[in-house]
């Protein structure tokens, strides 16, 4: 009798069973790729993950002052371009948490945890995810679009300044990822 | 003929669907490389694990491959693609500043979600922090970005750029490609001590 199968034990074990490995990144890319492709051809456009968040930013600074959100020019041309709710960008994110989390679930990957290196606090550790995101989202604005919007959906059209992106974030973070070590190591 | 949304007309709602059916597809390629995870994304500065670099230079020769032959063959009209304008000074600053918070924070913006997702609270407040710096630069940096928006060109790329046709392009990036799969792989063993 064979009582090693997932389905064999029971659902208290079966959820502290071991998570799926990743897939094989060569494929994962593929897959990626595929997706990519997908929106260039549907669309004519590839994807992007930092316009939503502009788009949510002028909507809220709308909704308290429309006066105070046309008095800057970058909310004034999210206002001018529509609600979030009908943002393509809005609802491309969206997808992109569902499609997550239901790969994540199907794998057993779900888990409510902080992802950091053995040498620093959960605490620690949240206040830099939350100081990266303030650098990251300043440098994706300033060069309009992030790894999605810039690196990925750029470099597959040969555009010389995604190229010119892609190049720069690497030699940041490969700088930073030294004086960062204690955080990940 | 490719882009469908030049050839036929989309209703608002068709086209928000469109969205989510690629976002759906982009959120799951994303979580299955493992990039809902913060140490998996960062073992690619430390080099014992190169999975970053691997997805994304697959993922663009996969898309770059697609394009080239769809238009090759007349099924896509390769014009009518956007393309961001090209912008050196944004894309330099922009570019060390986004890789810096990087590393700090983890993430990226679309991999926070795929974070987000799966329960990762760091993922959260690295999705807080962009928000922040969205409507903070739409308050504070609004002389800048005009000043940076005038170096931008539109439609530079390599090919435009050089003269040399995108077929080599193509054959340039494929056979980089496996070099670089063949360099990481001995990255991969050299830093493997690292591995948690």
């Amino acid at each position: 009798m064979n009582v090693t199968t997932a389905s064999a034990f029971p659902a208290h074990e079966r959820a502290r069973a071991k998570p799926a490995p990743f897939w094989n990144p060569y494929l994962a890319g593929f897959g990626l790729g595929l997706v990519l492709l997908a929106a260039y051809l549907v669309e004519g456009r590839g994807l992007g993950a930092t316009g939503a968040y502009s788009s949510v930013a002028a909507w809220i600074a709308n909704a308290i002052s429309p006066e105070h959100a046309q008095s800057s020019a970058i909310h004034a041309r999210y206002v001018a371009s529509g609600s979030p709710l009908t943002a393509w960008l809005t609802w491309l994110l969206v997808g992109t948490f569902v499609g997550a989390a239901i790969s994540g679930l199907v794998a057993g990957r779900f888990a409510i945890s902080v992802e950091k290196g053995p040498r620093i606090s959960d605490g620690q550790r949240l206040v830099l995810a939350l100081v990266g995101g303030i650098v990251a989202g300043i440098g994706a604005k300033i060069a309009r679009g992030c790894t999605s919007g810039q690196a990925l959906t750029g470099a597959s059209v040969l555009n010389a300044g995604s190229l010119v992106f892609m190049l720069a974030v690497f030699v940041a973070g490969y700088t930073v990822a030294w004086m960062a070590r204690k955080e990940w190591l | 003929m490719f882009p469908l949304t030049y050839s036929m007309e989309f209703t608002q709602l068709t086209s928000l669907a469109l969205a989510v059916v690629i976002g759906l597809g982009f959120g799951f390629f994303l979580e299955r490389a493992g990039f809902g995870s913060a140490r998996k994304l960062m073992a690619v500065f430390y080099l014992y694990d190169m999975a970053v670099v691997k997805v994304m230079f697959t993922a663009i020769v996969t898309t770059l491959v697609g394009i080239f032959l769809l238009s090759a063959a007349g099924e896509l009209d390769f014009a009518m693609l956007y393309i961001e304008p090209t912008n050196y000074p944004a894309a330099i600053i922009g570019g060390l500043v986004f890789g810096a918070g990087f590393v700090i924070g983890g993430y990226c913006p679309g991999t926070s979600v795929a974070a987000c997702a799966t329960g990762r609270l760091d993922g959260f407040t690295f999705i807080a922090g962009i928000f922040i710096a969205s409507y903070a630069y739409a308050e504070f940096f609004t002389g800048f970005d005009a000043w940076l928006a005038s170096s931008a060109q539109p439609d530079v790329t390599l090919p435009g750029l050089t003269g040399i046709p995108m077929g080599w392009f193509v054959l340039a990036f494929i056979a980089f490609l496996g070099l670089a799969a063949w360099g990481m792989a001995a990255a991969e063993r050299r830093f493997a001590w690292l591995r948690p």
